[in-house]
């Protein structure tokens, strides 16, 4: 099937067979592998990209559901070469160890932060829960999201 | 993991979708928010030769007053019931609810009418929609009919919908005072026992879910209630041969969690 996505703010069509995901759309037609599939199942969120303007798992939407949509995924959040805050924010407080999780809890966190600039660590925690970090740095992405709410009320 | 070949239609009205219901038979599914019926394709657990894809329909993502109702197009997702003032304001018990389903991720996707059409034994709208006693509203070859909350679910993923049905909205009544008490399942989030709870002077209604494999009116607790301190050990009179047992929970602990769960309820 026929689709026109805008990705990161350029347009691409294709022919893409229905039953393949977004996730696997990006990786592998476009070749966007800051995407990351992790359990492939709905359950991790490192494939978490925006859909217009929400966060949603790349791995559980059709490429053919997005026809006509606006994707943002995480090579899109830098500008040129200067990192988005919550980017600079995870590299500062040690946000990331293996870095698996990071692209999908980089783009969750931005979807928390738009929702609610000033978010208390609950707050945080809850709205990470479809993000998994099997490295269980927790800690220091909570920490992370904190310094990036404050750089971006600034 | 990929899902079994499939055609891809996108209806762009209701009757066009059910003509492609009865086109495609049992061939065919809907497909709303896909958030639970895509990941069953890729287990192959459900292989659809035909998905309709009903997002595009206008008019079925919309959330009015109606007099004292509320009516809630079923391809509304659960983040636009969470966001939605007329529903915090006027059945807050269906925004505290949603608030809690899986994750933000799976909130900005998934829609109410799929959850119930879907009728996972462990989903948490069913509670609410019986103790509500909401309406669900369908329409298939034969027309529209409306079915009483408490006449839809038949069973485990299975309600009274026919095979060119398709949910269009979901008609509650206003609630002031209602609740939803949910014990998580520590991974998924689902609930493992879910008890909605709506009052109105001395007399309550019940919905649980979680429990048996279709979510029930707990009427033994709702006839107990102005009379009794002690209403809520009735949680699961009568259903103690339709228990579930998995690996969060065997029956002895789902009826202790749903007496608790619905004492809770009670009290809130
Ligand atoms: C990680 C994760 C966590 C979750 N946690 C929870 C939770 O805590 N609580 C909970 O309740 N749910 C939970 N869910 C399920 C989620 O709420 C689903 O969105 C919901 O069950 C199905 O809605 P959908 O719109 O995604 O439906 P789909 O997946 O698109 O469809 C589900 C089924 O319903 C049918 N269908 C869909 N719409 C209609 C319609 N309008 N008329 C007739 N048939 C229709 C489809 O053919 C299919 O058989 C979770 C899901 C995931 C992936
Ligand atoms: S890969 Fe999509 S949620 Fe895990
Ligand atoms: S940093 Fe390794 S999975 Fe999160």
């Amino acid at each position: 099937m026929q689709i026109s996505v805008t990705i990161n703010g350029k347009t691409y069509a294709h022919d893409v067979e229905p039953r393949i995901s977004l996730a696997q759309y990006l990786r592998e037609t476009l070749n966007l592998t800051g995407t990351h599939i992790g359990c492939d199942t709905s359950g991790c969120g490192s494939c978490t990209v925006h859909v217009d303007g929400a966060s949603a798992k790349a791995c559980t939407l059709l490429a053919v559901q997005v026809d006509g949509c606006e994707i943002k995924t995480i090579e899109g959040m830098a500008n040129g070469s200067e990192m988005h805050p919550i980017q600079e924010a995870f590299k500062e407080n040690h946000g990331l160890q293996c870095g698996f999780c990071t692209p999908g809890m980089v783009m969750t966190a931005a979807d928390i932060l738009k929702n609610n600039p000033n978010p208390s660590e609950e707050e945080i925690r809850h709205g990470l829960e479809g993000n998994f970090c099997r490295c269980t740095g927790y800690h220091n992405i909570v920490k992370s999201i904190q310094h990036a709410a404050e750089k971006m009320n600034a | 993991m990929i899902p079994a070949k499939f055609e891809y239609i996108k209806a762009s009205s209701v009757s066009e979708a059910i003509g492609l219901l009865e086109k495609h038979g049992d061939d065919a599914k809907i497909l709303s928010g896909g958030h639970s019926l895509i990941p069953a394709m890729k287990l192959r657990l459900s292989r659809p030769e035909v998905l309709i894809d009903i997002n595009g329909i206008s008019g079925m993502n919309s959330i009015t007053e109606d007099g004292n109702e509320i009516l809630i197009g079923a391809n509304c997702t659960h983040a636009d019931i969470v966001n939605s003032d007329l529903i915090n304001s006027e059945l807050n018990i269906l925004a505290s609810t949603a608030k809690h389903i899986g994750d933000i991720q799976v909130r900005n996707r998934g829609t109410i009418g799929g959850s119930l059409a879907h009728a996972d034994p462990a989903a948490d709208y069913p509670a609410v929609v019986l103790a509500c006693d909401a309406k669900i509203e369908v329409e298939g070859k034969s027309g529209k009919r409306t079915i009483p909350a408490t006449e839809f679910f038949l069973g485990i993923f299975t309600t009274a919908l026919a095979e060119d049905e398709i949910i269009t909205a979901i008609r509650f009544p206003k609630v002031a005072n209602g609740n939803y008490q949910k014990f998580f399942q520590s991974a998924s989030r689902f609930a493992v026992v879910g008890v909605a709870c709506v009052k109105d002077g001395n007399s309550v209604k019940v919905g649980v879910t979680g429990v048996a494999g279709t979510p029930y009116r707990a009427t033994a607790v709702e006839d107990a209630y102005s009379g009794s301190s002690d209403a809520a050990s009735h949680a699961v009179d009568g259903l103690e041969d339709e228990l579930m047992s998995d690996h969060f929970a065997d029956e002895e602990y789902r009826a202790h969690l749903a007496k608790v769960m619905v004492k809770k309820a009670l009290e809130a």
